[in-house]
Parts: C-alpha cells; structure tokens; sequence
C-alpha cells in the first residue's frame, strides 16, 4: 500500500511554502487530514480490484492473512502503542469475537455478516469491562498490566472449553455459508479483511490526529502530569480500549469463518498477542501505520519459510530479527525511516503565533476570593501531611507558601490540584466545589500546576508540551489551532526558537519555563508553582522572578511554593507558614517572617540574639 | 462440566501429595524468573526455553548411559555461561525491563527451533533407574522422581536464601535492585555481581530442567506451557525473593491438584491464573 494511486487528491506542489503565509490559517496540516485518510482510501479501492486480476486462490489467502494480521497489530497499537499500556491480551478479545461469530453461526445459524457486528461488540464489552477494573488501580502499568491481560486471556480459554460454548471438541463451521461478495470464497474473505483493515487504519490514524490521540501519546510519556494537564485519562483509556478491543472482535469473527474449524488451543495462547506485540515494535509503535509495516514484513518472512522444510528454520529466523529489531532498531522501522527522511529535509517550519488571546477572565474583581481551603486534612499511612488548614486565596495576588521541609505545602498543591484525594476538608474554586473531583476536571475549571521536578512529556516536542496543555486544560480542540496558542506561549516564556527540539535537549531552566509555559497554556485564573526556582542560579533566578511578574500581569492568580527567601520577599503579596501540616502563621513576608514561631519552625529554638530570619535574606 | 464430585481422602491427600510435588517444580522454575526480575529488572522468558534446552540435554546424556543426576555436573556450568552471556549482551545494550520480555521471547524462540531440529517435535521420555522407582507411606504412593525434586528443590531454595540475606555478596546484590548508582558509589561492583547472578538464574533454570526431564515427557512446543503459571507463583511469592517462589509454587500446586480431583483437570488453569489476577489487580506493587 505504498503507491498513491490517481484517486488521491493532487494536492499543490508547495504545501510547506504556502504555510508561511502570515495571515491565513496554517494550511500544511489541515491538508495532511485530507490526504492521508483519502490515500487510505484510494489504496483500499485499487487493491479491491485484485481479485479480479484472477491470481491463483493460493494469492488471496496469503493476501488475507497480511491484511488479517494488520487489523489485529493495529488495532492493538491503538490502546497499547499510544498508551504504552502493552496488552497481551489481544488474543482474548480476537477469541472472543471469533467465538462469537461462530457460536451465532453454529447454533443459532445467524446469517455471516450479522455475526460480526455482534463480535465486534461483545469482545468491546468485554474490553471495556476489564479495563474500568484494571485502570483505576494505580500500579497496573507496564509488566503487570502485561501479565494481567495475559492471565485474563487464559481464564477466558479455560472458561469457554469447559463451557457448552466449545464442550472441548471445537466448533466446526462447515455447514456455514460464505457470503458471496467476491468471484470465490478465498476472494470474499480477502474482500472482508480488506474492509476490515481499511476502516482499522483509518481509526488509528483519525485517532492519532486527533485530540484523543494527543491524550493518548500523552498518557504514554508522564499519566499523571497528563492528567494534571486536563486530559481526562481513566476515560480516554477506556475508549482507546474499547475501540482496539472491537476491531481485534471483527478480526476474529472472519477467521472463524475463514478457518471452518475453531479451537481453544489455537486462539487463547500467548501466540497470538507475541506476534501482534512483534509485528508493533518492529514496525514502531508510536506511528499509526508502523504496526501494519510490521504486519506485512512478518507475514511475508513467515510466509517465506512455510511450505518448505524451513518452517523450523523461520522460528529461529524471527527470533533473530526480534533480538536485532530491538536491540539496533528500539523505536521501530518507521519512525527510523522517518527520522532518514527528516534529516534530508529542513526542519520543519514553526507555525505562526496566534494573536495574543484576551487575558484570563475576571482581572476586574481583584481582592475577591477565588480559592477558598477548609479544614484540610491528608495522612499517608498515620503520617499527617496536612492536618486541617485554611487558606484563602484571593483574585489577583501572589500568596507565596513556605514551611520547613516536611510542612505539607508539596501536599497543598498535590490536593488542591487533584493529584491526591483529601481525607477531610473542602476546596472550593470561584465559588464551585472541587473536593472529589478528578485532577483533569480540576485542570479544566482553570487550575494549573508545576512539578517541582519538571515532567515534561519525554517524546513530544517543546511545541507539542504546550499545546497539550492549551488542548485539555485550556478546550481547544483544534489540534493546529492548539498548537498556535501554544506558539505564543513559547514566545511568552522565550522559548520559541526551540519549539521543535526534544524536552531533553533543555537545560533546567528551559525546563523549568517549559512548565510554566505548560501550566500558563490551559490560561488558568490560578497558578500553583511548586518551587520553580529550585536548582537555578542566582542570575537564572532574576529571570524567573521577572516571568512570574509577567504571569501576574497578565491575569492569573498565583500560589507561590518556595525556599529561595529572597524570592518569596521580592514576589509575594502576602506568606502563609505551614508547619507540621497546620497554618502557622500569615501576613506579608517581611512581617510573618520576624516572628518567634516561624523562627522556631525555620532554625529550632531561638537563642538570645538571634537575628531575624527575613533581616538575614533581605 | 463434568460436575462437583467429592473424591475420596485417599484420594485427596493423593491429589495434594502431587501437587506439593508439582508445586516445587513450579518454584524451582520461579526461583531463577524471581531473581532475575527482582534483582536485575530482567524479565528473562527463556528462562523456559533454557529449562527446555537443560532438559533435552539430560536426556540426550542420559540415553548415552549416563545417570540423569551426574549430568547436572556438565549442565550447570553450561547454563552458568549461557545465562551471563545473555546478561552481558542485554547489559551492553541496556534493555529495558519490557523490552528483555520481547528479546527473551526471541531467544526462545531460537532455542524452540534448534530443541525441534536436533530432537524433532515428538515426544520424548527420558528413561532411567529412577523413573519407575516408587514407594508408599501408609496408602500414599511417593514417586522418587518428583521426591527428588522437592528435595532439591527445598535444598536449593534454602541455600539462595542463606546467600542473599547472610553473605556480602547477596547484600550487594540486594542493595543494587534498590539504587545501582548508589551501591556502585559504596564499592559495589556492580556489573560482576549482576554477570553472576544471571549466571546463576539460568544454572537454575537448568537444575529444574534436569527435573522436568526426570519426570516429564518432553516436547518443544511444552516450553510454552509453563509460562503463565509460573509466572502466577513468581508474582504470587514476590520478586527478588528466594522462598517465595517455592510456597507460592506449592500453594498454586496443590489448589490446582484439588481442582482436578473435584471437578475435572481441564478447569485447573481456573486457579492459577485467577490467582495471578487477584495478586495482580490488589497488590500490584510486588510487580513493580
């Protein structure tokens, strides 16, 4: 499917050139939407034909089985590439559509082509039901997720052989009718796996395209700095679930139909997700198309050594080629051909900052009240973090936040922002109560936050970081349009001439305004920065102190963690002290920071003469 | 379904006999999988095939006359070498935890091929003195076998434990799965310990093999049945431990062998498997 056929739109020669035009809409990527579904499509139409091209029946099965296993790796990149979340369950939900489709045809004598839709829905049911369980426990990631999903596909076989479903002896479809939708049964199927992976690789790819795909890849890189972003993760998962789940049903139910005869043993092994989990990586997973690059390379080796004695040969053969493939290649084919492309063209062109968008609502009523904390309480496990404190935060200001380590103020900003549920107390933001909600909805209602250690998505660009937060937090939906705001928030922070470059080619600093300008992108009312001056120089230090003036400026409100006093006297309107997880006292920073009890907290007990701490910073 | 029938207890302390027995294989099969995972962050899927290979190996020798248990003298110094030259490889390349599942899973399939072109796809049985010995303790049956297993298995076991926890060694082997850069900074050396410890988790692997072929018969496609519920015991125990492996084995032994003999032996993955998923969804931190 690599050639474009006529059908494809002939789009203008100088695409890239045309998207420097100032004033217009970005045209490059708007395009790109239509002509990579249209080619999909258009490959789809010219490879329809080849059943008429009468090759021997033998041509059509191998053609099948590309295209069978095509919808199955895609389909599984689809949660598992995005996400990172890798199933081995894939083989469970293909079994269950083809159990579907053949038990509804062997007992209930159902027509073919209603069985699918039937497959496709149950093997999602049944998705969707496993992950509402496993994504809401913490720590079912990576290996185990892998191992869970594995163990899942082996009940379900266990369950259905020793069930009427298959009684152990397999379900024969012999008498079953093939519907004639090609010149002979062997094209039909490969007419239906065609349909099939057509509409697989125009989901995968919408999917990439698309906000959805943004939160997925996402969720890949950091889930919980994605979640403080606004992407609502458990449900985003779910869907990216469901959706690979009911393709991997439909691909289930034609091999039933294509194989006659179906087994537990040969559906419910750990044969099937390895091949689909093979064909991934080799391909690339992080691209939609990688996996069905994969797909085509394997079947093809595999289909090399059958027929001949090598079958044993080929084992080993892919054997090989998986160790070389993730030893040399642990990206996968096509982002390294991608990357060789790149590297001959010149970088892509930056897109042009929008506008500057209106500043935050609401500037006007300064002195208001927009956060108000109540009676907060959170323990870890007999720890008390925070042991009921009250904080008012009002429109406008710059309320720094400082304690002793160990105080509660990183744990302030973990509850308030969502990130932990509190055990007690209520927060209440613009007059709505946020206590209970989840981090994404927090993030939506206009609350942004930074890590202390920055946590920028590892394997999106600099441009891409932000325009996330401008997606999720800030309701763009517009993937471009999104990636315009974000531009002139790189301008913001002084990062534009790196807007393309890897969050790792940053130094701290840079990393440091690259979360700024993430929590600045959802345009929140209230900013929570958890010691952004950490681990910066003096000179660095001015920098950002300049910034955060910037960031008052234009509208937001900010609560200010930090250690540097110097910083906190400079930048603050008003301190709150936290010690041993209660308000220990509040007021302007020079003043709270001349009293006996913060002096205590701070030094230990004072001795006669001490100075005064603020005396000692100023 | 063939129904809930409640077997005699004869014949349940017989079922729970053998799936003690069944048991310690499925911990000295873990044992290795659980060092590796927990103190390398190495998932090593060949670790079946090794066990495999092992197998076949004792077997060959065995059919040249020599005593399956004298084999183990050339077998796990063999096993030792191939397991450090594996680690060494993914060390080079620093392979990370998932990825080590998808490369072991390559290399097993490279050890699949070769068991299948020098020993064929059919079934082989090892023959030797100890393979019919049996006796009985009131009315049990103990197979000699299996009972040699579980000595070895429960001798072995011990013997990892005392290393880990009393020697140096298995103090600096522990304290690098905590912080490598750390225990590296305190004098450890780490990269050696770590060649012998993956070393030591294939020579392992070789040791259940020998047993597997003691009382197995032996197919190359077989690999791939112990996978899932080894991997349960493993996760059930906890990684980086060494008794774990062996009372977790013996737990999902014998829950299976019960299972058999109530209701029929097809159901018996049931258990294994929803224990691993019970494990898997409550205490997901013993994976991490």
């Amino acid at each position: 499917m690599t050639t474009i056929p006529p059908e494809a739109p002939s789009a203008p020669a100088s695409t890239r050139g045309a998207a420097s035009g100032p004033a217009k809409p970005d045209p490059r990527r708007p395009l790109g939407r239509v002509r990579t579904p249209a080619t999909i499509a258009a490959a789809a139409i010219a490879l329809a034909f080849v059943p008429t091209l009468g090759l021997p029946a033998f041509y059509d099965s191998l053609l099948y089985l590309m295209l069978h296993w095509i919808v199955l790796a895609v389909s599984w990149n689809i949660l598992s590439g995005y996400t990172g979340y890798f199933s081995f369950g894939h083989g469970a939900f293909f079994g269950t559509g083809l159990y579907t489709s053949a038990t509804l045809m062997a007992r209930f004598d159902w027509p073919f082509l209603y069985t699918l839709p039937a497959a496709a829905l149950l093997a999602c049911v049944l998705g969707v039901a496993l992950g509402a369980v496993v994504f809401r426990v913490r720590g079912v990631r990576g290996e185990v997720f892998a191992l869970l999903t594995l163990a899942v596909t082996f009940v379900i076989g266990t369950v259905i052989v020793n069930t009427p479903i298959d009684g152990g002896n397999g379900v024969s479809l012999a008498s079953a009718p093939v519907p004639k939708l090609g010149p002979t049964p062997s094209s039909t199927f490969y007419l239906l796996a065609l349909m099939a992976a057509t509409v697989t690789l125009l989901v995968a790819w919408g999917i990439s395209a698309s906000k959805l795909g943004s939160g997925l890849f996402a969720i890949h890189d950091d889930e919980d700095a994605a979640e403080v972003m606004g992407v609502p993760t458990y449900r985003y998962k779910l869907i990216a679930f469901g959706i690979s789940c009911a393709l991997a049903g439909v691909a289930g139910g034609i091999h039933a139909l294509f194989l006659n005869y179906v087994t537990v043993g040969e559906v419910f092994t750990i044969t099937v997700p390895l091949t689909v989990v093979l064909m991934s990586v080799l391909g690339g997973t992080r691209h939609w198309a990688g996996p069905a690059v994969g797909a085509v390379a394997i079947t093809l080796l595999l289909y090399a050594f059958t027929g001949s004695n090598l079958a044993v040969a080929g084992k080993a053969v892919i054997g090989v080629i998986l160790i070389a493939a993730i030893l040399f290649m642990p990206d996968g084919i096509l982002p390294r051909l991608q990357r060789w492309l790149v590297r001959k063209k010149p970088a892509a062109a930056v897109p042009a900052p929008a506008a500057m968008p209106a500043p935050p609502a609401s500037v006007v009523s300064a002195g208001s009240v927009l956060l108000q904390v109540r009676g907060l309480h959170k323990a870890f496990r007999g720890v008390r973090a925070l042991a009921g404190v009250d904080v008012d935060v009002r429109r406008g200001e710059i309320l720094g936040l400082i304690g002793p380590n160990g105080s509660g103020k990183s744990t302030f900003i973990n509850v308030v922002s969502g990130h932990y549920a509190a055990d007690r107390g209520n927060v209440v933001f613009e007059g709505h109560e946020l206590t209970g909600r989840a981090a994404h909805g927090i993030a939506r209602a206009g609350i942004a936050r930074t890590y202390q250690i920055p946590r920028p998505f590892a394997h999106l660009s600099v441009l891409d970081n932000v325009a996330l937060a401008t997606m999720f937090g800030g309701a763009v939906p517009d993937p471009d349009a999104a990636r315009r705001q974000a531009m002139q928030w790189l301008d913001f922070t002084r990062l534009h001439d790196k807007a393309h470059a890897r969050p790792d080619e940053l130094n701290l600093h840079q990393r440091k305004f690259l979360e700024l300008a993430r929590a600045l992108a959802s345009r929140p009312r209230l900013v929570l920065l958890d010691e952004v001056l950490c681990g910066l120089t003096p000179g660095e230090i001015d920098d950002a102190v300049a910034l955060i003036r910037r960031i008052r400026e234009q509208g937001s409100t900010i609560v200010f963690v930090e250690h540097v006093m110097r910083a906190v006297v400079a930048l603050t309107d008003r301190v709150v002290v936290f010690h041993h997880g209660e308000l220990l006292a509040e007021g302007t920073a020079a003043d709270v920071m001349q009293r006996a009890e913060v002096m205590t907290a701070y030094l230990g007990q004072p001795a006669a003469g001490a100075a005064p701490l603020a005396g000692a910073h100023a | 379904m063939s129904g809930f029938t409640l077997p005699s207890v004869t014949l349940l302390s017989q079922s729970i006999l053998s799936g003690i027995f069944v048991g310690a294989l499925y911990g000295l099969l873990g044992l290795g999988l659980s060092l590796s995972w927990g103190l390398l962050r190495l998932i090593n899927l060949a670790h079946f095939a090794f066990a495999f290979l092992a197998a076949y190996l004792c077997y060959q020798m065995a059919s040249w006359g020599m005593d399956p248990l004298l084999t183990l003298l050339v077998i796990v110094p063999l096993f030792f070498a191939i397991g450090a030259a594996v680690h060494w490889m993914m060390a080079r390349f620093s392979v990370t935890p998932f990825n080590s599942l998808l490369l072991t899973f390559g290399l097993t399939g490279i050890v699949e091929a070769l068991i299948q072109s020098i020993w064929t796809a059919d079934f082989r049985k090892l023959e030797s003195a100890y393979g019919h010995m049996k006796f009985s303790v009131g009315v049990l049956y103990v197979p000699v076998p299996e009972l040699i297993t579980l000595l070895l298995a429960i001798v072995i076991s011990f013997g990892v434990w005392l290393v880990l926890r009393y020697t140096d060694l298995g103090k600096a082997l522990r304290a690098a799965a905590e912080d490598a850069p750390i225990a590296a900074a305190f004098g450890v050396n780490q990269k050696r310990n770590a060649l012998l410890l993956a070393g030591t988790c294939s020579a392992l692997a070789s040791v259940a093999g020998v047993c597997l072929a003691l009382s197995y018969t032996l197919a190359p496609s077989q690999i791939y049945a112990w996978i899932g519920v080894v991997f349960a015991a493993v996760m059930l125990g906890g990684l980086g431990r060494a008794l774990a492996p062996l009372i977790a084995g013996g737990v999902i032994g014998v829950s299976e062998a019960v299972t058999m003999a109530v209701t029929a032996p097809s159901w018996a993955p049931l258990v294994s498997f929803t224990v691993l998923i019970a494990i898997l969804l409550f205490r997901p931190g013993r994976a991490a």
